[in-house]
């Protein structure tokens, strides 16, 4: 229980929650493929509202928009840089459509950013690492994977204690220059890199002592299985990338320039 | 034939100065109740990772003398193997649970072992329901208290359906109450499912009453094996500093005192009670 | 002298830990503060240092208000030993490591020879003096921790689940040394679930349960309060138990010491005897 609380991942059940992660990711990758595709603002604009559905059927708006608000300095940034550039290569002039162009270009970063939030926000890590472990990566790397996820808060706790030991004992973290600052930290660094360490050959002598490597043909305790809801999502998937490739190459997409 | 045999087992650790465990003969009979104490370092740790080849597989070092469980020569046998015959839980719950949710974590050793994912659900279950977590099979470990990760890691070594379950000080970072929660889980396992049980512990005022056959180590070597009722009346075994229970200090003080309660020396509060109700009350 | 005056605490995760607690240890107490895992007492004893300030309520320390104070100011008041000596052990040398809060302190470094000289003749630590304390035993690596907080020879000791994992004799020679500063008067707290060492060293019990105090009184009176004990998960120490059973003889319940235990039943038999 501390200020690391943030990092501890949480069970949550809805419709998105429980599709197959693996279809999620194609999903992602397709609404990916999707953006670089276009650079006209309008279907931008469609992509970006078409994952707000998934945002809030699978009740992460809060969150969402917390990422959303965490992307939006680089957003600005590549706004303003697109705008300056055009701004200066068309010999000093500032048109709507090249501001509207910017404005595309920030969106496809956005658009980037919204769908794999999304996708972070709504699997679960245990079903990441399952999804690891049926897509035919080596066993060792998916649980790697999962053991770094449930190891992760454990040592940040371990940390916060740490520094609340030599704190005790008169430590003080803030004091001093830069460098004696970093200096500062070697009483807290120190027992945390042996503490993994030791706590790296207990996990060792846990997993030897449960079989571990017996056999090269593991079996799993559970099974990803598709369901209704995945061939619905892969189906959706399908129709955007056979919409978004129509669109592309047989319709003029106009400008909201043109059109005012 | 004895579940587990040691002939002479002494053991140095890569590196160290001097071994951990020294001329180590012992005898567990399939069923016992097994209780290991001694002073920290005494060895106890050393010996429970010999029983299912932690020590030398994992460990390296040179280990010297006999040893057989399940009648297998752990020497000549990895660790995976022993597996489905030993069972290990440790002292830190913490860092023997891996996975992101219980039930999956109490698969862990079929799944290294290849068991179909039927049979893995039924034992998986039975696990689960033995040391009572099965409603929180889907939580996950930091979602849990101490004595309920306990559990899980046992359950998580009972799955294997081993004939040996070793524990060593399963229960030091846990509250009493959770504490007397698991040895009751592991007593039932050793009375209701036959399982042999080896348990090192400090605290012999919570674990006397469960066992009939008590090993005492110090400086690596076994000093007493035998009936606890007699081992802990002995002066020597307070002297080489292992915490005599207190109803059974109390019994020897009466005793000396003039005060003979009987031939049976207590090993927890019942039976002291009962014995001084008998001896106290008018007639 | 430490007052808590009806603080709260909250955790960032607004997880509320302390609901509201009151508690005054005098100069020189003794008091093991005892309850299950998660009722609040490391967050409670955390704030006898600073190390966490109340979000409702006021911690004074010797008339000095927390909040208004550093933990590096607090600290050389008030000791505080860590559950696990492998969350501060550091330094290359034993030595070194109890040098390291005497540092910070800014003590000269002719005292700090001393003090370091004096800390680890205390805990029998002296052979040690130039090894790393990473090459030590578990018992031995709990000493060197307090050791390195004793150093400073602060007024008051507060000491986290220092029975855990300790064998019999070390806990013995833990209850000696807590004996010691008794009587040199210092303030010792500790936060433990361990009712056989509380009962052999009979200090005053505060009880607490989800983030509230309970109980506060005599040892004696709380660990023989079956009840009670249940309630926070908490056993009777053996004595105790033994006594509860031996009601209907007419004993009284309030028993936890193994010479008092032994001199009523001696007593009982004797009285027996005469008839």
């Amino acid at each position: 229980m501390s200020v690391f609380d943030g990092l501890r991942f949480r069970k949550v059940y809805s419709p998105i929650h429980n599709l197959d992660p693996r279809i999620k990711f194609v999903y992602v990758i397709a609404i990916f493929v999707v953006a670089i595709l276009f650079y006209q603002i309008i279907p931008l604009l469609v992509l970006f509202f078409m994952q707000i559905p998934f945002v809030l059927l699978a009740r992460v708006q809060r969150q969402w928009l917390r990422s959303l608000r965490g992307a939006a300095f680089l957003a600005t940034f590549i706004f303003v840089v697109n705008v300056a550039t055009t701004y200066f290569t068309s010999g000093y002039l500032l048109t709507a459509a090249n501001v509207e162009n910017a404005a595309a270009m920030t969106l496809r970063f956005v658009v980037l950013v919204e769908s794999f939030s999304v996708f972070f926000l709504t699997t679960s890590p245990d079903h990441l690492g399952l999804a690891l472990e049926e897509s035919r990566v080596p066993y060792e790397f998916a649980f790697a994977f999962t053991t770094a996820v449930r190891f992760v808060p454990v040592l940040a706790e371990e940390a916060q204690t740490i520094m609340d030991a030599q704190k005790a004992r008169g430590l003080e973290l803030e004091k001093g220059g830069l460098l004696k600052r970093i200096r500062n930290y070697v009483p807290v660094l120190i027992p945390l890199i042996v503490s993994a360490i030791r706590r790296s050959l207990e996990l060792a002598e846990a997993m030897e002592s449960r079989a571990w490597g017996a056999t090269k043909k593991r079996t799993n305790l559970y099974l990803l299985k598709l369901h209704k809801g995945d061939y619905a999502l892969l189906a959706i998937t399908v129709g955007i990338l056979a919409v978004a490739v129509y669109v592309h190459f047989f319709v003029s997409i106009p400008t909201i320039a043109s059109l005012l | 034939m004895a579940i587990i045999e040691t002939k002479n087992l002494t053991y140095t650790y890569p590196g160290a100065t001097k071994p951990s465990i020294v001329d180590v003969s012992i005898k567990v009979e399939k069923g016992e109740f097994v209780l290991i104490t001694g002073p920290s370092g005494c060895g106890k740790t050393t010996l429970c990772r010999c029983f299912n080849g932690l020590v030398p597989h994992f460990y390296q070092g040179e280990l010297k003398g006999e040893i057989s469980v399940s009648g297998i020569d752990t020497l000549k046998h990895h660790t995976y193997e022993m597996a489905k015959h030993v069972g290990l839980v440790f002292q830190n719950p913490e860092n023997q649970l891996f996975a992101l949710s219980i039930e999956k974590d109490v698969a862990f050793g079929l799944e290294n072992v290849g068991v179909s994912r039927e049979e893995m659900r039924k034992k998986v279950d039975w696990a689960l329901n033995q040391t009572g977590i099965y409603d929180i099979r889907e939580r996950s470990p930091h979602e849990i208290s101490g004595g309920q990760q306990q559990r899980v890691a046992i359950a998580s070594v009972l799955a294997m359906e081993p004939e040996i379950i070793v524990l060593d000080e399963p229960t030091s970072f846990l509250d009493p109450l959770s504490a007397e929660k698991i040895f009751e889980v592991i007593y039932r396992l050793n009375k209701e499912q036959g399982i042999t049980v080896i348990l090192v512990e400090h605290r012999l005022d919570l674990t006397a009453k469960y066992t009939d056959h008590l090993i005492v180590m110090d400086e690596g070597k076994v000093r007493f094996e035998g009936d606890p009722r007699q081992i802990l009346s002995s002066e020597e075994t307070r002297l080489i500093g292992v915490g005599i229970p207190k109803a059974t200090l109390l019994y020897q003080m009466l005793k000396k005192e003039g005060l003979n309660l009987g031939d049976k020396t207590p090993l927890s509060s019942e039976e002291l009670a009962d014995q001084l109700l008998e001896a106290l009350s008018p007639q | 002298m430490i007052e808590a005056t009806d603080i709260r605490y909250s955790y960032p995760n607004k997880v509320e830990a302390l609901k509201g607690v009151s508690l005054t240890i005098q100069d020189g107490e003794f008091v093991a503060i005892m309850g299950q895992n998660g009722a609040g007492k490391s967050t409670l004893v955390k704030h006898f240092n600073g190390l966490l300030k109340p979000s409702v309520g006021k911690v004074r320390v010797d008339g000095v208000e927390t909040t208004k104070s550093s933990v590096a100011a607090l600290a050389r008041n008030v000791g505080f030993v860590f559950q696990n000596p492998d969350h501060q052990l550091f330094s290359e040398t034993v030595e070194e490591e109890i040098a390291f809060a005497l540092k910070n302190f800014g003590f000269q470094p002719d005292v700090i020879e001393q003090r370091v000289t004096w800390a680890l003749n205390l805990l029998s630590l002296t052979q040690y003096r130039k090894t790393s304390p990473f090459l030590l035993s578990g018992g031995e690596r709990k000493r060197v921790a307090l050791a390195s907080v004793l150093a400073w020879d602060p007024s008051t000791l507060i000491l986290d689940e220092p029975t855990i994992g300790q064998d019999h004799e070390q806990k013995e020679k833990l209850r000696q040394f807590i004996m010691q500063m008794q009587t040199q008067k210092k303030t010792v707290v500790i936060v433990t679930h361990d009712v056989e060492f509380v009962a052999e060293c009979n200090p005053r019990v505060v009880l607490m349960k989800e983030g509230k105090i309970v109980a506060d009184g005599e040892g004696k009176e709380i660990l023989t309060d079956p009840a009670l004990l249940e309630l926070s998960s908490i056993v009777l120490p053996q004595i105790a138990q033994v006594f509860t059973k031996l009601a209907p003889l007419g004993f009284p319940k309030d028993v936890i010491d193994l010479y008092e235990a032994k001199q009523i039943i001696l007593k009982a038999k004797e009285s027996k005897q005469g008839r």
